[in-house]
């Protein structure tokens, strides 16, 4: 926990970066389930 | 191992990758046929033999989440994904010493015993936080985490199809494949456990972040289950569970079946794409429809998911095999229906009981799902094969069973209608203080589990 008693406040991080990497690091594989699963269900309708 | 609480200015949005991060390494239990075939020759198993390590996983989730929420609530996410994570990552490991010894015991042991629990226990680790961090949309927050669990099988069921192409099918090439499956999952779920971080009470907060302390009437866990909404919601999912596996359980036969007679049928590579297709419905209706249950209300959805749901079985019934887009349509918007009950019950469970416990309570809920495991494909099954026997062929195999569903869903619309808001007996402040909570004064042990 921080302490703010009659201090200036705390600096606030830019997260902005770690977010985008964060996500990224779901997304990419999930993007690739995804891709997978567009290609097999094409086949319903040309298969 | 305390909460991690969050520091000054941490991201709300950085909560979703790290359930994601668990949700879609546990959701690789639904790719587990893809080692069933390679496992049965190499072991020289049968197909009943090669589902075991599945379904005791599938048993353990249900147990683990149920007997181990309260522990998930009291230890906070990041021992909860520490849990999965080591669980099951070593029950992959487990499963690869197994594969290379041909000891097929321990494969059961590792992937079901073991990894079984880590599904478990991951599968509820993120839902309380989640909806702490997003009390203004706790039906997208967690509709996030649980589309993961149904992404988990898109990815791994290629991956490790690709993977088995690349080592062999032999004893050791599927123990390579399982190692680099537990090391993988181990380092991908790492994320989570890195990130998770509880919401700071507000008054701590000095950046206006969201409430952490909880608002509105908080249930425990123990005595929410002697109310009759939970038993209500548990018939509820376990009827919107059982209707929409009733479809995913016979998908394949059932649309080649349906249309076997006409002048279009269906090949098996077509059929194939019905099933993926289906599994995308199914995902989309987790984060589609949980999302939307935050603008329309809880029970109104499940209004939806139940009457629009007994809607589109008639139509399957009636007229599904006289067309084809229809037919694929009506089962589309079925298996949405059934993402969408699972990804919305931990919302509803927080309305109604409120943040306190919630993971804890969602925990025991789902042995509804494990009763819907086993009651769908039964119902299903069962009556196809009694049909069949009895000289039915093509959709008119499906007729009964179609009726059931639309039975079931009419039960479960009735008890979601009965859902009213928990009486204020039951409410934490209104009770006496309970066996194992003893103590501790009530408000600050309450602040430190919301933490």
């Amino acid at each position: 926990m921080h302490d703010d008693s009659g201090q200036s406040p705390p600096e606030v991080r830019d997260r902005r970066p770690l977010i985008v990497l964060t996500w990224l690091w779901v997304g990419a594989p999930l993007a690739y389930g995804l891709y997978e699963l567009v290609r097999k269900a094409t086949q319903l309708f040309t298969g | 191992m305390s909460p991690p609480i969050a520091p000054v200015g941490w991201s709300r949005w950085l909560v979703p990758p790290a359930a994601l991060s668990i949700h879609l390494s546990i959701g690789q239990a639904y790719a587990w046929s893809v080692f069933k075939p390679p496992l049965e020759d190499a072991l020289g198993l049968s197909g009943t033999q090669s589902a075991l390590p599945f379904q005791l996983g599938i048993v353990m989730l249900g147990l683990s989440a149920a007997f181990g929420g309260t522990l998930v609530e009291r230890r906070g996410p990041r021992w909860a994904m520490t849990v999965a994570l080591v669980c099951f990552s070593s029950g992959f490991l487990l499963s690869a010493l197994g594969a290379a010894t041909g000891q097929f015991w321990l494969i059961v042991l590792g992937y079901g015993f073991v990894g079984g629990i880590g599904l478990g226990i991951g599968y509820i680790s993120p839902v309380s936080t989640l909806i702490k961090w997003f009390p203004d949309r706790p039906g997208m927050a967690t509709g996030i985490a649980i589309m993961g669990f149904g992404g988990g099988a898109l990815i791994a069921s290629p991956w490790s199809a690709q993977m088995l192409e690349s080592f062999g099918g032999d004893g050791s090439g599927i123990a390579l494949a399982f190692l680099v499956h537990g090391l993988v999952y181990a380092v991908f779920m790492l994320l989570g456990v890195v990130l998770v971080r509880v919401p700071r009470p507000r008054a701590e907060e000095p950046t206006g972040g969201r409430p952490a302390t909880p608002e509105g009437p908080q249930v425990s866990a123990r005595r929410a289950l002697r109310t009759p909404q939970f038993w209500l919601l548990w018939i509820v999912l376990c009827m919107n569970v059982t209707a929409g596996i009733g479809i995913l359980e016979k998908a394949a036969p059932m649309i080649t079946d349906f249309f076997v007679d006409t002048s279009a049928p269906v090949s098996v590579t077509a059929a194939a794409g019905f099933v993926a297709l289906l599994s995308a419905a199914n995902m989309a209706g987790r984060i589609g429809w949980s999302s939307a249950s935050d603008l329309i209300g809880r029970k109104n959805i499940y209004r939806v998911y139940l009457g629009a749901g007994t809607l589109m079985y008639a139509l399957i019934a009636l007229v599904g095999s006289s067309s084809k887009p229809l037919f694929v349509l009506c089962a589309l918007v079925v298996l949405s229906f059934y993402g969408g009950g699972f990804a919305t019950i931990p919302a509803y469970l927080k309305d109604l009981f409120g943040t306190y416990q919630v993971g804890a309570i969602h925990g025991r809920l789902l042995t509804a799902w494990s009763t819907a495991g086993v009651l769908g494909p039964l119902i299903v099954n069962w009556i196809a094969d009694r049909q069949e026997a009895a000289g039915k062929h093509g959709a008119d195999l499906y007729g009964t069973s179609l009726l059931i569903m639309m039975a079931l869903l009419a039960v479960g619309f009735v008890a979601n209608e009965l859902v009213r808001p928990v009486h204020p007996s039951h409410h934490l402040d209104a009770v006496p203080a309970e066996p194992a909570e003893k103590g501790a004064p009530r408000a600050r042990r309450q602040r430190a589990e919301s933490a």
